[in-house]
């Protein structure tokens, strides 16, 4: 029901909604809770477990139950806190956990079956049999319990990423938040102050207080004024600080355009910041518990706070007829609001036998509610009052419990939380959080006079941390009402009594576990699920910690508490994750040549970032093999062309680069003349092949070193380590000049007339000899032709400046299909390779050695090199290593699979009898046979021997004949000229 | 977290790549076969300021050895390892 009087509601805008499909009315400033209450909703949602009709508890983000789904189609968004969404024009919400309708849900007979399904039923009901568990009891519970489902589809909306850094955050704009606020930016100090509501004010936006003789609401905003005209701060609302991290960073989500009924399309829905304070002042307040009691679940019952937050601030309630139970003195101060905003309030039950005298109000002295009615929302309550039970008509219950400071972020690195006697609630410990420090009701300090002053002694030690002089402040004048506090939890009860509203956990879970001898707080916690829904426990563990102390005959600090770990409240992953859906999960790489391979329809592979072309497709092809044979067969016959610039490209200068290279080198790169190339291998420091690829001298102090696509920036990063680590000494460096370069290889019997292509003299490349380079202007441009071979034909690679790559790449396709070749692709490319025996990192697969690679001969012999020791060790030199060799069916058809073991003929074909595997396979064109390369134990002995290749996967065996890795022309006659 | 780089400042964690233990800056001579068995192999794992090598690689391209607490994350300095190896 509305109330009459003014709020912080504009009665002059009323916005549609919809609630479960039912159009209802709200004014601007309503939050979904409040609209609700305004249209006499109660009932918003059903609980997790039992299905128990539920209404809000709350005000704020520690919600438990108002549970709602906000968004139709994919950006249906579910499990969103009502007291915490915004009103709109159009906004749609349904209620969760229930069907057909939240009135009538099926899966209230939970309910009745509750006496079965108390804490572990699961673990004791369905033991057996053992495998009807995944395939019958899960899903069927996980149906049965739960709350909003999401939409399953891609959700279109924007979210964003953000980052920043300031001297001071302070998290939350209450008294104490506002006045650590000023002080700081005062001193000069950059200050960041977030709070998670709609605007600034904390406890106060719903108080009548006054602040310097003047109601609390005029002191906010003064404050607020005070702060923008100092122009450091930087106000951030609709910002819950969501957890503290390593090195004074906090994350923090802003709720950008939630609120909006039609958002400008610029604007996210939700912004998840990473925020670098230097210091931190939590100004987080406190939250109210809840009092265990029979029945205490129904809506209508409610903090004694939000009760009072929604009279005054948004001017409803969930009904006419209001009482308060409390075991504190505010409830007084609440009884007296809840009148003066024209409710009825029909009782006040203290349950302390010393509770204050309040003749003008219905107080009930020593009693306790024991009971409650209705069954859609609350009808009556039972009170207990001297051993005499009566039941009392009522529509609204406020409970309080007392307070418990927010001081999760304080504890986020894992700090325990110290148990204070006075307050009966949890603080953080000093310093939990390097630089953070806890002021206001966050800290204990209730009252607004002492959540300023603390403020202000916190923020002077801040400053002082900070080296910043400390401006002269005074303290405002404000309320300052001692808090006090009689602990009760819990009443007794003969049947129900909730704690963790969102996980139906009881009284009777906890102590049922504590009987178990689950007496840890942690087993507890797993075994009951208290606290470990969306919530964290936040308005129910306290409660659930001293039961538990009770049952086990401990005290509350004897028994501990389970540990906050962030977020403090629910991150959508697409907050945090922004930008990274799509092509923002990974940077795409294209090559010079990209758009010509697009145009001919080739499929891409994604070898690192970067896309290469796989084949390029001609209409009538029946699959990729024909493609493939094809490309191969432009090489081997005429003449092929392929982009090969995602080769990594790094330039090595100085006059001590040469020695360098001999140092990361295994073999001697300091004797190359200038004019020449030759193939490496870079080994790790425990003597395995990290890479291979060219290294050429251009000049005598200058090499260009070629890595593998996928390793280039390993051995970047390699090199770096070598010099700065090693020898700091040494005058040379690197630069990355991959994506300085297009690069295009050649390659074929009429190479060197295809670079006619793009210069006039092919006496240059005639006259190149193998392993040479030489540069050359192409386009006006400085650019370089090296003779070398992938492929085991006469080759070439020309390097030209990347602008120029696309105009050079299509000059040359032209002239290399006037002379019968095409272009080739990485299958193609492949293919050509295994037929020469040449590897890849499926053969360096990072166990290898220059020895299993047959390389042997490349490693120098008496000299240091990175990898030299660790390579001498015994059992890399032993022969009866698995070595790299050739292998082709005995059949001379049977396909040959790569990943399959290799077994001698006869030995059962399992792992300890493996002799190797096969580390890549085609099938060769050139020869008409299927072709593989692998490791073979004591492979140099064992050529021409047979083996068997089992594939247990794909069910295959075939019978191999080994042979030397390169089955093409192995003189290599055609690639030297 | 936050790295110092001497050259760059304060940076984000992102910028950098983790390498290892900085006993990788000491690296034995040709043929210490026992030396190269704890500098490959055997490393403390302690609870407490460590010692270890990062590479601004998003930055300045500088490695960096990085004083560490392994219990609080606390990054108490960085300095360049070109600054501190031994120079050989």
């Amino acid at each position: 029901m509305r109330l009459p009087g003014a709020g912080q509601i504009d009665r002059g805008r009323v916005i549609k909604f919809q609630w479960d499909d039912k159009w209802m009315s709200g004014f601007g400033g309503d939050t979904l809770a409040s609209a609700l209450m305004a249209n006499g909703v109660r009932l918003v949602g059903r609980s997790f477990k039992y299905h128990r009709p539920r209404g809000v508890w709350g005000a704020g983000s520690e919600e438990p139950n108002a549970l709602v789904g906000i968004g139709k189609g994919a950006a249906h968004v579910p499990n969103t806190r009502a007291t915490q969404v915004e009103l709109y024009d159009g906004l749609y919400a349904v209620s969760q956990n229930r069907w057909p309708s939240l009135r009538w849900d099926m899966m209230e007979v939970n309910d009745l079956a509750a006496p079965f399904l108390g804490a572990g039923f699961y673990y004791k009901t369905f033991m057996w049999p053992r495998r009807f568990w995944e395939k019958l009891y899960e899903p069927a519970i996980r149906r049965a319990a739960g709350l909003g489902r999401l939409s399953g589809r891609h959700n279109p909306d924007a979210y964003e990423k953000a980052f920043a850094s300031c001297d001071v955050l302070i998290v939350g704009a209450g008294p104490a938040g506002l006045t650590a606020a000023l002080i700081a930016a005062r001193a000069g100090a950059d200050v960041i102050l977030a709070d998670e509501d709609t605007q600034p004010g904390g406890a106060l936006l719903a108080s009548d207080e006054e602040i310097d003789g003047a109601p609390a609401r005029e002191w906010v905003a003064d404050m607020l004024g005070k702060l923008q005209d100092t122009g450091c701060v930087r106000f951030m609302s609709r910002t819950t600080v969501t957890g503290a991290y390593d090195g004074g960073t906090f994350g923090a989500l802003e709720r950008v355009g939630l609120h909006l009924a039609d958002p400008p399309e610029h604007l996210p829905r939700e912004c998840f910041w990473r925020i670098a304070a230097k210091r931190a002042i939590l100004c987080s307040g406190a939250s109210e518990r809840p009092i265990a009691f029979q029945d205490n679940d129904r809506p209508g019952i409610m903090s004694a706070s939000a009760l009072v937050a929604y009279a005054r601030r948004w001017q409803v309630s969930p009904g006419k007829r209001v009482a308060l139970f409390g075991c504190n003195d505010g409830i007084y101060q609440a009884a007296h609001a809840l009148r003066d905003a024209g409710l009825d309030l029909v009782a006040v039950i203290d349950p302390r036998p010393d509770a204050p005298e309040h003749a003008a109000l219905p107080q009930i002295g020593g009693g306790s509610v024991t009971g409650t009615r209705g069954r859609y929302g609350l009808r009556q309550i039972e009170v207990t009052q001297n051993g005499q039970a009566r039941w009392i008509d009522c529509d609204a219950l406020g409970v309080s419990g007392g307070w418990n400071p927010n001081i999760q972020i304080a504890c986020h690195l894992d700090a325990a939380p110290v148990w204070n006697a006075d307050l009966q609630a949890f603080i953080s410990p000093d310093g939990a959080v390097p630089g953070l420090r806890a002021a206001g009701a966050a800290a204990g300090s209730f009252s607004t006079a002492q959540a300023i002053s603390s403020a202000m002694h916190m923020t002077r030690e801040t400053l002082a941390d900070l080296g910043r002089p400390v401006p002269d402040t005074t303290l405002p004048k404000a309320a300052d009402k001692t808090y006090r506090v009689s602990p009760l939890f819990e009443v007794p009860v003969t049947r129900r009594a909730w704690l963790d509203l969102q996980n139906d956990v009881t009284t009777k879970d906890v102590k049922l576990a504590a009987r178990e001898n689950l007496r840890s707080v942690e087993h507890m916690k797993r075994y009951t699920t208290q606290g470990m829904a969306p919530d964290q426990g936040r308005s129910s563990n306290v409660l659930a910690l001293a039961i538990l102390a009770d049952a086990t005959g401990r005290s509350v600090p004897e028994t501990g508490t389970t540990r906050f770990r962030p977020p403090f409240t629910p991150v959508s992953i697409a907050a945090i994750g922004a930008g990274a859906q799509g092509q923002g999960f990974a940077p795409r790489r294209q090559t010079p040549s990209h758009a010509d391979a697009a145009s001919r329809r080739a499929p891409m592979l994604e070898p690192g970032l970067w896309l290469r072309p796989a084949y390029y497709p001609r209409p009538g092809d029946r699959s990729w093999r024909e493609a493939c044979d094809r490309e191969v067969g432009f090489v081997r016959k005429a003449v092929g062309l392929c982009d090969v610039s995602t080769l990594g490209k790094i330039a090595v200068r100085g006059p001590d680069a040469g020695a360098f290279l001999d140092l990361v080198y295994a073999g001697r790169m300091s004797r190359l003349k200038p004019g020449r190339v030759r193939y490496g291998l870079m080994l790790r420091e425990d003597g395995m092949v990290m890479d291979d690829g060219t290294c050429a001298c251009l000049a005598p102090d200058e090499y260009l070193v070629t890595t593998t696509t996928a390793a280039a920036g390993q051995v970047f990063q390699h090199l770096e380590f070598v010099h700065q680590a090693l020898r700091p000494n040494m005058r040379v460096r690197f630069t990355s000049v991959t994506d300085q370069w297009a690069q295009f290889a050649i390659a074929g019997p009429r190479a060197s007339e295809a670079l006619e292509a793009i210069w006039e003299e092919p006496k240059i490349a005639r006259e190149l000899p193998f392993l040479g380079t030489v540069p050359v202007p192409v386009q006006g441009r400085d650019a370089r032709l090296y003779r070398i071979s992938f492929s085991g034909e006469l080759g070439y690679e020309i390097a030209v400046p990347a602008s120029v790559g696309p105009l050079v790449y299509a000059r040359l396709a032209e002239k290399i299909e006037a002379l019968g070749g095409g272009i080739y692709g990485m299958e193609a490319l492949n293919v050509l390779r295994i037929e020469k025996g040449f590897v890849t990192h499926s053969e360096i697969d990072g166990r290898v050695t220059p020895g299993d690679l047959g390389l042997a001969a490349l490693v120098k012999k008496d000299a240091d090199f990175i990898g030299a020791t660790a390579l001498k060790r015994p059992g890399l030199q032993d022969p009866m290593r698995p070595r790299l060799v050739g292998l082709r069916p005995e059949d001379g058809s049977s396909e040959l699979l790569a990943g399959a073991h290799l077994f001698e003929q006869g030995a059962e074909p399992v792992r300890k009898n493996s002799q190797g595997h096969i580390s890549s396979a085609c099938v060769s064109p050139t020869l008409g046979v299927p072709l593989a390369l692998g490791f073979l134990r004591d492979g140099a002995a064992r050529i021409g021997a047979k083996v068997n290749m089992v594939d247990h996967l794909r069910a295959k065996t075939v019978r191999c004949c080994v042979t030397e890795p390169c089955a093409f022309d192995p003189d290599g006659g055609r690639m030297r000229g | 977290m936050r790295i110092p780089c001497p050259l760059c400042g304060d940076r984000d964690l992102r910028e950098f790549n983790y390498l290892g233990d900085s006993t990788y800056l000491d690296r034995p001579e040709l043929g210490d076969s026992d030396g190269y068995d704890a500098y490959l192999h055997l490393r403390a794992n302690p609870a407490g300021p460590t010692r270890e090598l990062w590479f601004h690689n998003g930055g300045c391209g500088a490695w960096l050895e990085v004083e560490r607490n392994t219990v609080t994350h606390e990054i108490t300095g960085a300095r360049l390892v070109a600054d501190t190896a031994e120079h050989a």
